[in-house]
């Protein structure tokens, strides 16, 4: 994929069909895994949301986590307290509350550029840690928010124990967000994301409204991430601090990066490699594994800037050119 | 009434300790983001390096505390140059997002090799009995070691003035700071100069995580759990200044100290909202010209 943004054709491509058929064999293939699965997809959403702003908007973030865990404990308390169960319901609430953290907060923040952005987006994010934490009546503090029960979608589809209906909501809710994603991506709006991430000042000198554009974009993207997180509630049917803060902010840039930060399918390739290999590997060697995590990073960042999917087309080009 | 002004002199007190260690260990960042405009946001992994070789000198070694202090400042320095040289060097015209991702991987690494090394626990920090006790002060009796903090920490934050203020290194720095270009071209060797400040900053880092491992307790998430008071002090302060990240360590020190004695239902709460509007009113920091 050589062109990317508004000079590339829009057209979808056989092989972007490639992991719906798989998310769809997964859920017919590995019954058992399917709550892990739901888990993947919605780190897959997340990780789309966040690519929005980091890869083709520029803006960068140290506090994405505030806008996941918003939408979680917005659907969890809505749930647990006021006992409003329906799981479509409780998308729309989450996606609304997502976006008017996210509106309220980037018209603070993309006010302003370098450490003093990266300290507000660090700050937002461990304000809302600290609320979740403190209003424990609320919230359910340090404890975290236990007694969600989630009624049937549309009254048919019971959320089950092996997370069938989880898997196929993620999925369903994966696939629209992809879309829309995609859409903003190859429209004229995503044309001016990129310009502004490349130059901002020349974007302001064709009369671009860089302003309004990133708002809009950091609007959007928080809420996909109230979504996802809403989904994640979903499907745990309960809301923890570990939702909210720096760390899960942290790794879930890690996981962009070593996807692809930039490239709508980064944000596929990189949860499902970042999530299977922790799964596989972090209980057994919690510290190795953090050790490799750092390791992974600093060698991304050093030698493999477009991550596995820019390995993946540096190798292609390479069998190419020696054909 | 009288306990009330007791308390008030006790969190002044508190808080001002607290400020100041925060403030030897932030001055690093604020002075080599000033410098190289380098996002480093895993300073506090050399701090909390500072507090291992202190807990463990005097722990495992039984050496003197005087003797532990200054490993701790040496051995970071001399750690945080070879990591200059072997891989910082290669991000300084890097963007923005390349450095935040390695220096999270440096935290990452960190973590992992202190829980390697030193387990999960927090360190004990075995005090020698000279700075253990109270010191009898104005018909008050204060806690030894926050004595010693205040007292040492404002020498070496005067002496570091007086080398920024006064010497020939100091206004070479000033200069670089200011205007990097115009620096290398009167002949100011600006790499060297960047690699000296660096080791300089982060064995000052090293230095405040050791006196303060009795306050910001040293254990392997510490460097994730304070890079947000960190950079608060930094980014509150104004890069590339010495006085205002002073202010802003001593307004956290103290009001997260007051937060913590009179309303500790809110945590960190207002910390953090002081911090966002505050930089609401001066994008640039208190003290700080650019961003």
């Amino acid at each position: 994929m050589s062109e990317t943004g508004y000079a590339a054709s829009p057209r979808i491509r056989w092989t972007e069909w490639l992991p719906w058929l798989a998310g769809v064999a997964v859920f017919f293939l590995l019954p058992e895994y399917l709550l892990f699965g739901a888990r993947i997809l919605t780190y897959i959403l997340f990780a789309l949301s966040l690519d929005l702003i980091v890869g083709y908007a520029g803006i960068i973030t140290l506090g994405h986590s505030a806008f996941f865990g918003a939408g979680a404990y917005v659907a969890g308390i809505l749930a647990a307290k006021v006992k409003l169960t329906d799981p479509i319901v409780l998308l729309v609430a989450a996606t609304v509350a997502a976006g008017v953290l996210g509106v309220t907060t980037g018209a603070v923040i993309l006010r302003t550029r370098g450490l003093t952005q990266l300290m507000l987006t660090l700050a937002i994010a461990a304000l809302c840690l600290e609320v979740a934490n403190k209003a424990t009546p609320i919230t359910g503090g340090a404890d975290g928010l236990s007694g969600v029960t989630i009624a049937p979608i549309f009254g048919l589809f019971r959320f089950d124990l092996f997370g069938k209906t989880a898997y196929l909501l993620c999925l369903v809710t994966l696939l629209a967000g992809w879309w829309l994603v995609r859409r903003l991506i190859y429209s004229p709006f995503g044309a001016t994301l990129t310009g502004i991430r490349e130059n901002s000042d020349r974007m302001h000198a064709i009369g671009a409204p860089v302003y309004r554009r990133l708002l809009a974009v950091y609007t959007i993207s928080a809420m996909i991430a109230g979504v996802a997180g809403a989904l994640s509630t979903e499907t745990n049917q309960f809301v923890g601090l570990n939702v909210l803060g720096f760390e899960p902010s942290g790794e879930l840039l890690v996981m962009l990066i070593l996807g692809g930060v930039g490239r709508l399918y980064g944000a596929f390739v990189g949860p499902v490699v970042f999530l299977i290999a922790q799964d596989a590997l972090a209980k057994q060697f919690p510290q190795f594994w953090y050790l490799g995590i750092g390791l992974m990073l600093v060698l991304v960042v050093l030698f493999a800037r477009g991550g596995l999917l820019g390995l993946a087309d540096a190798l292609a080009a390479r069998v190419r050119r020696s054909v | 009434m009288d306990a009330l002004l007791s308390s008030l002199v006790s969190i002044a007190f508190h808080g001002v300790a607290y400020g100041m260690v925060l403030y030897v260990i932030s001055v690093g960042l604020s002075v080599t983001m000033g410098l190289m405009g380098f996002v480093n946001l895993a300073h506090g992994v050399f701090a909390m390096a500072g507090g291992y070789i202190l807990t463990s000198s005097l722990g495992r070694f039984a050496l003197p505390f005087p003797v532990a202090v200054g490993l701790a400042f040496l051995l970071v320095a001399i750690g945080s140059m070879a990591l200059e040289r072997g891989l910082y060097r290669h991000f300084y015209g890097a963007g923005e997002l390349e450095q935040v991702l390695f220096t999270i991987g440096l935290i990452f690494m960190a973590v992992a090799i202190a829980q390697l090394v030193f387990g999960t626990l927090q360190q004990p920090v075995a005090l020698p009995p000279w700075l253990k006790g109270q010191f009898p002060l104005l018909g008050r009796d204060f806690p030894a070691y926050r004595v010693f903090l205040i007292v040492v920490s404002g020498a070496m934050i005067a002496a570091l003035w007086f080398g920024v203020e006064r010497t020939l290194w100091g206004a070479m720095v000033r200069a670089a700071v200011d205007n990097r270009a115009m620096a290398q071209s009167i002949g100011i060797n600006t790499r060297q100069l960047f690699a000296l400040t660096f080791a300089l900053g982060s064995g000052l880092a090293g230095l405040g995580g050791a006196l303060g491992a009795e306050i910001i307790a040293v254990q392997p998430t510490y460097p994730f759990e304070h890079l947000i008071y960190f950079l608060t002090v930094v980014s509150v302060g104004g890069l590339g200044s010495l006085r205002g990240p002073f202010v802003a360590a001593l307004f956290i020190g103290v009001s997260d100290t007051a937060c913590k004695y009179w309303l500790p239902q809110f945590g960190a709460f207002f910390i953090y909202a002081a911090t966002i509007a505050i930089l609401l009113w001066r994008p640039t920091g208190l003290f700080g010209t650019r961003v």
